[in-house]
């Protein structure tokens, strides 16, 4: 009777030993099979299609920013060559014109930053320039949210976003490509 | 005394309990289930994104649909050549091939969410743009407008 009494307790626990062995396998499938996703990138927003030739920027030409990509990866801005290091600042200078200088544009809402590539541009590099056109953007609005609302523009109400979002819009149109270079 | 002494002996150390360790491992479990997501199609192009600051997060991952855009993979390279290629879902692609794939995911989207469908491109940063501008012109012909340049945040260099 005693006996039997000692074997009924044995059985009754069950033996978590493996457990961590059934873990760990587990574990090791979901990391063999799985990617830390990676999921960022930069927002655009392309124009729609259209057959019509584009508005012709040349008459108002104190507010077109046009920069230029070559197939060697250099910059020309407005006709002068420039390092990939100047842009932001040079682009916000700009956009927001401080000094109300007459080559610069007459308000922010005004200023059309123009961005051409060549065909044999690298991917890379056109990204960076984008990054650094859209950087200048967001600094701006940045700034102009702290001098009004003295809050960086990220933790601004929807409707304080919105009304910095309209007195600085973001307009970075793409001509059409030019197709000097070689592509690889 | 000896007596005391000998059994001490025999006894040894305390073993270490693992009883917790079931725990531990189902806690990385879990991290990982829940940060990774399930690799759904296997790349046949290089892609290395380059590295950009402006980042916006893809937030509902059901509306985003993938383009990749690279050289094909060693194993590939045979069939494929080195030129830049499209991939799109697990195989490779023609330009011609986008509208239906955009259609074909379009009609995965409850419609009121039609409009907040968002193309990612992952493209090698050594691709040049000439096949870029190409996708691009496509996707506005199959207006399909909000993208997103798949790209890594910069790390710094010391």
């Amino acid at each position: 009777m005693l006996k039997k009494k000692k074997k009924h307790r044995m059985s009754s626990e069950i033996n978590a030993g493996s457990m961590a062995d059934i873990a760990f396998l587990l574990l090791i499938f979901f990391l063999v099979t799985t990617q830390i996703s990676e999921d960022k990138g930069l927002l655009v927003k392309l124009p729609p299609w259209s057959t019509e030739p584009p508005p012709d920027f040349k008459a108002n030409s104190r507010n077109l920013y046009s920069v230029l990509v070559n197939a060697q990866n250099q910059l020309l801005v407005r006709g002068k060559p420039m390092d990939i290091e100047m842009l932001k600042e040079n682009t916000k200078l700009f956009i927001s014109n401080p000094r109300q200088e007459s080559d610069k544009s007459t308000s922010p809402q005004d200023a059309i930053v123009s961005l051409k590539n060549d065909r044999g541009t690298k991917y890379k590099t056109y990204l960076r320039v984008y990054n650094e056109l859209q950087a200048a953007y967001a600094e701006l609005r940045n700034e102009m949210a702290l001098k009004k609302y003295a809050k960086e523009f990220e933790f601004l109400a929807d409707s304080q976003k919105k009304e910095i979002r309209e007195a600085i819009p973001l307009i970075i149109s793409e001509a059409e490509p030019t197709a000097f270079g070689e592509e690889k | 005394m000896s007596k005391f002494k000998d059994s001490g002996l025999t006894q040894g150390a305390p073993g270490l309990n693992t009883a917790s360790l079931p725990d531990i491992v189902f806690m990385l479990l879990f991290f990982f289930m829940v940060v990774t997501k399930l690799r759904d199609t296997e790349l046949k192009v290089t892609v290395k994104t380059p590295e950009a600051s402006q980042l916006t997060k893809l937030e509902n991952k059901s509306l985003v649909n993938f383009i990749y855009i690279g050289r094909p993979t060693a194993k590939y390279e045979q069939v494929y050549g080195t030129k830049p290629r499209i991939q799109l879902g697990d195989k490779f692609a023609d330009m011609n091939e986008i509208p239906l794939f955009l259609e074909k995911h379009r009609l995965s989207v409850p419609e009121s969410q039609v409009g907040q469908v968002t193309s990612s491109l992952r493209i090698d940063g050594d691709v040049t743009m000439g096949i870029v501008g190409d996708i691009k012109t496509a996707l506005r012909k199959a207006n399909q407008l909000k993208i997103n340049y798949s790209a890594k945040p910069i790390q710094e260099k010391n």
